[in-house]
């Protein structure tokens, strides 16, 4: 249940724990680099296909923020053989649906839609892994569509203009400062030719991943896919993934976020953390047990400390997303009660986590968790589609296959000690940022 | 980032079928409770879902809110636990309850392992039969419902929401948030909510589905372990509401750079003969995604928008025609204009021969697409039953889109569109609009 909708909104709350049924997951390659992951679900006729690039926003040239976001708009227009508006009308006309989406690391577009239409999907698909034709007009009307997205989105949500603050904060050096959408200003001045830069870079084969779920087989994929993916030849000239690193952080940030339009004012705190790792993921694992622990609902320590014990909160939580490229975030929020100042909850925060490290883990909470770990792993059977969003995901943020199968043996092997070392290590506020959200000061 | 957003998902009964091979049974237990099943053991665990009919509109008169606190308190303690004793329980089950309270229904979503059943059960009996409403558990709650009504009050979209309910329902319990308000909540007390409780857990007005690992036999033991229980009858439905929408346009200042509106008129029944004419027509107009006339003129030719939609929201007690659309605050009177503009449109001239095919090609293949998951199916069975549709209802309502003709779009098109009757209201700081009519 979600009592804070504006704040649930902006923080994504609960990781996704675990990971595939690994009978039902077949992958493999094409010849010209393009990855394939094939997850079987044969309960009903309807298959998801999906084709992810490792490019994302934190991929863009610098100056011209949101472009990868306003190419995966621009990839609804024309290509050599569709005229603009076609591809989703044939989604559409076959009693399917179709969308994109864009992250830091990731550009992902996909089709829900009957079984039998699989190859219809990656006819056009694969149409505009190369072939968009954009016209001027196109990119002047699209460009106000994102503006529109961010006004929407950003603009008018003091939570999310907040957000953006705190993340060019965390960052020194690192794209991830920047936000998915861009800033408004370069929004503005995207042209066609950073549109077409960046698709002429990045959209190819061997930068890319089909994910199909459903009602298909191994077989029925692998035959359509070199038919319509295979012919289309790997891009020579792909640059290495390599972004600016962040140098050690050396200085705690702080930052006050004022807008009239805050009604519930709130702490957050970010700290920067490792992400999951190729061959490495136990540090990541075991900060996501970290914050289930400390945040993640009702039996979590700080909602324990400053809801329960003392009421210091309206609110508490503790997020963090491991499947990142580079290193990520690990975030408290606490939302204090009307009598309490953002100061005071900021101090009762602290007090909590340092009274957490030296209470340690309550070892019957690690085994309720680890016992919803193993449910997941059932659950998940329900939902093939959540399956392949997570190879995709991991896919195009760095890890393997091999990653994510192991993913819920990781977390299963995880001790009180691992969470405790991965809280000494993640707790340095010499690499934080504590952000309060506030009401607009009042001067009469 | 999406490219695009659905902002308000309206769930529409019959707009909702599963797909043709989807086996339901009925099921009636010992104590005469009925339930609607799909057998499906292939993965050990069961998805059931339970609704109770009038939802928030049974708040009693001055106690607005009372039905939304009740129900979020469902998980805050129950039987012998209190609400952290409660909440360790479900995480050592991994079971999970959600709850949740509109004008219409109060619903509840369960998911339990197998081999968990029986605890699980124990549990949600407790939650029904037996709840605590510990003073402590009301005051934590009952801060965060405040805090989530302070918070509605500045969001641009929850004030377009509260705005035009107000316009359109008045007085009935629709024209106001189930939250309640600052001060109704505040003075909401242990006995309004046991009184609350009383008023809508009974067996009069529940509606069950379930699906999963689990057979006939067990589910008629299962309802009547939960439920047998219960008090017969709650409290009686509430009032149908008087839907009186004058045309117009209403400003609420807000500063923010994108205006936020929300439009529309009276709707039309869900038990309507024209019901099925009337979401075609709006499948066509305003609710198909990227291929709506809507998000053609307005989005794709124009750029104004990220989203705009139009949808059919057939209450229990009232039908309103909705949409909602947001520009910035230069550019929100144009969108209005041609969202207008296509409203008459469509009234005077129907729809092509070309839109009416595509359209129907859409809903009827769309079909199997809603068949995802053991808990999605539980709910649309429920839906099904709240609506009185019958049991093999799944198999013909395809043919049931089939049959509507470019005529009867057309016909039901002029009656139900209603260009002069639209109601806009716009939050922001719009350029060039004004209240119409003035007052």
């Amino acid at each position: 249940m979600i009592r804070l909708p504006l704040l649930a909104a902006c923080l994504a709350l609960l990781p996704g724990l675990a990971s595939a049924t690994d009978e039902a997951v077949t992958t493999f390659a094409l010849e010209n680099g393009m990855q394939v992951v094939v997850v079987e679900d044969h309960r009903a006729p309807v298959v998801q296909h999906m084709v992810w690039y490792r490019a994302g926003s934190a991929d863009e040239p610098k100056g011209s923020s949101g472009v990868a976001h306003f190419l995966e708009h621009l990839l609804f227009k024309a290509t050599e053989t569709l005229e603009a508006g076609e591809l989703s009308a044939t989604v559409a006309r076959n009693g399917g649906r179709d969308n994109a989406f864009t992250s830091y690391d990731y550009t992902a577009y996909f089709q829900r839609v009957a079984a039998d239409r699989l190859e219809l999907m990656m006819r056009m698909e694969s149409d505009r892994m190369r072939n968009i034709r954009l016209t001027e007009e196109n990119i002047a009307t699209e460009r106000d569509v994102i503006i529109e997205e961010r006004n929407q989105r950003t603009e008018n949500n003091p939570n999310a203009l907040f957000g953006e603050q705190m993340s060019a904060a965390q960052y020194l050096n690192h794209r991830y400062a920047v936000p998915i959408i861009g800033w408004m200003h370069e929004m503005e001045t995207l042209d066609m030719q950073d549109a077409l830069g960046f698709y002429e870079t990045y959209y190819a084969p061997n930068n890319a991943i089909l994910v199909v779920s459903g009602d298909v087989t191994p077989e029925e994929v692998r035959a359509l896919a070199e038919t319509y993916y295979g012919v289309i030849p790997a891009n020579p000239d792909l640059p290495e993934r390599i972004r600016t690193e962040e140098p050690p952080q050396t200085a705690e940030r702080r930052l006050i976020y004022r807008d009239a339009r805050v009604a519930q004012p709130y702490v957050r705190r970010s700290y920067l953390a490792p992400e999951r790792d190729p061959g490495a993921q136990g540090t990541a694992a075991a900060l996501t047990f970290l914050a289930e622990i400390l945040g993640g609902g009702t039996t979590s320590y700080l909602t324990d400390a400053l809801q329960f014990d003392t009421q210091v909160a309206t609110y508490s939580a503790a997020f963090y997303r491991g499947v990142s490229l580079d290193d990520t975030t690990f975030n408290v929020v606490v939302v204090p009660q009307p009598n309490v100042s953002l100061q005071e909850a900021e101090d009762a925060m602290d007090a909590a986590l340092a009274q957490f490290m030296i209470d340690g883990v309550d070892p019957a909470q690690l085994e309720r968790i680890k016992m919803q770990i193993r449910a997941d792993q059932i659950y998940a059977r329900d939902d093939v589609d959540r399956i392949a969003n997570r190879y995709g995901q991991a896919l195009a943020s760095g890890l393997t296959v091999e990653d994510v199968q192991a993913w819920p043996d990781v977390l299963d092997a995880v001790t009180a000690e691992d969470i405790m070392q991965a809280a000494r290590d993640v707790f340095d506020r010499r690499a934080s940022v504590t952000g309060w959200l506030m009401r607009e000061e009042v001067t009469q | 980032m999406t490219r695009f957003f659905l902002t308000i998902c309206v769930v529409l009964g019959l707009a909702l079928p599963a797909q043709a091979e989807v086996e339901i049974q009925e099921v009636t237990s010992e104590a005469g409770l009925t339930a609607w099943l799909v057998e499906d053991h292939s993965i050990p665990f069961v998805a059931l879902e339970l609704r109770f009919r009038g939802g928030a509109s049974l708040d009693a008169p001055g106690k607005r809110g009372s039905t939304s606190l009740m129900t979020w308190l469902l998980e805050e303690g129950a039987g012998d636990m209190d609400a952290r004793d409660f909440a360790r329980a479900t995480e050592a089950l991994a079971t999970s309850f959600d709850f949740d309270i509109n004008d219409d229904s109060l619903s509840i979503s369960a998911r339990f392992l197998t081999e968990n059943k029986a605890a699980s059960v124990a549990l949600l009996r407790a939650v029904l039969q037996q709840p605590r409403f510990d003073p402590e558990a009301i005051e934590r709650v009952r801060a965060q419902v405040l805090s989530g009504i302070r918070s509605d009050a500045k969001d641009p979209n929850d004030i377009a929401g509260r705005t035009f309910d107000q316009i359109a329902f008045g007085e009935h319990p629709y024209g106001s948030s189930s939250d309640g308000t600052e001060e109704s909540v505040a003075a909401l007390t242990r006995e309004d909510l046991l009184a609350a409780h009383e008023a809508i857990l009974a067996r009069d007005r529940i509606y069950i589905g379930a699906v999963g690992d689990i057979t006939p036999d067990q589910l008629a033991a299962l309802m009547d372990e939960l439920l047998a229980d219960l008090p017969a009858e709650g409290a009686p439905m509430p009032e149908r509401a008087e839907v009186t929408i004058p045309g117009g346009l209403t400003v609420v200042p807000f500063e923010t750079p994108q205006s936020v509106a929300m439009f529309g008129h009276s709707g039309i029944a869900q038990d309507d003969p024209d019901y099925f004419t009337a979401i075609v027509l709006n499948q066509i107009l305003g609710g198909g995604g990227f291929e709506s006339r809507l998000m053609d003129e307005v989005r794709e030719k124009r750029g104004l928008t990220y989203g705009v939609y139009s949808y059919l929201v057939p209450k229990d007690l009232a039908e309103v025609y909705l949409g909602s659309v947001s520009s910035a605050n230069d550019r929100i009177a144009e969108a209005i204009e041609v969202i207008r503009a296509e409203w008459a449109k469509a009234a005077s001239e129907g729809v092509t021969q070309a839109e009416l095919d595509d359209a129907k090609t859409y809903m009827t293949g769309a079909y199997p697409l809603r068949f995802d998951g053991n808990g999605p199916i539980a709910r649309i069975m429920v839906g099904m039953q709240m609506l009185g549709l019958p049991i093999d209802y799944i198999a013909t309502r395809n043919e049931r889109v089939e049959a509507v003709t470019l005529d009867d779009v057309k016909r039901v098109a002029g009656e139900l569109l209603d260009p002069d009757g639209l109601h806009f209201v716009v939050v922001g700081q719009p350029a060039g609009l004004e209240n119409t009519p003035a007052n």
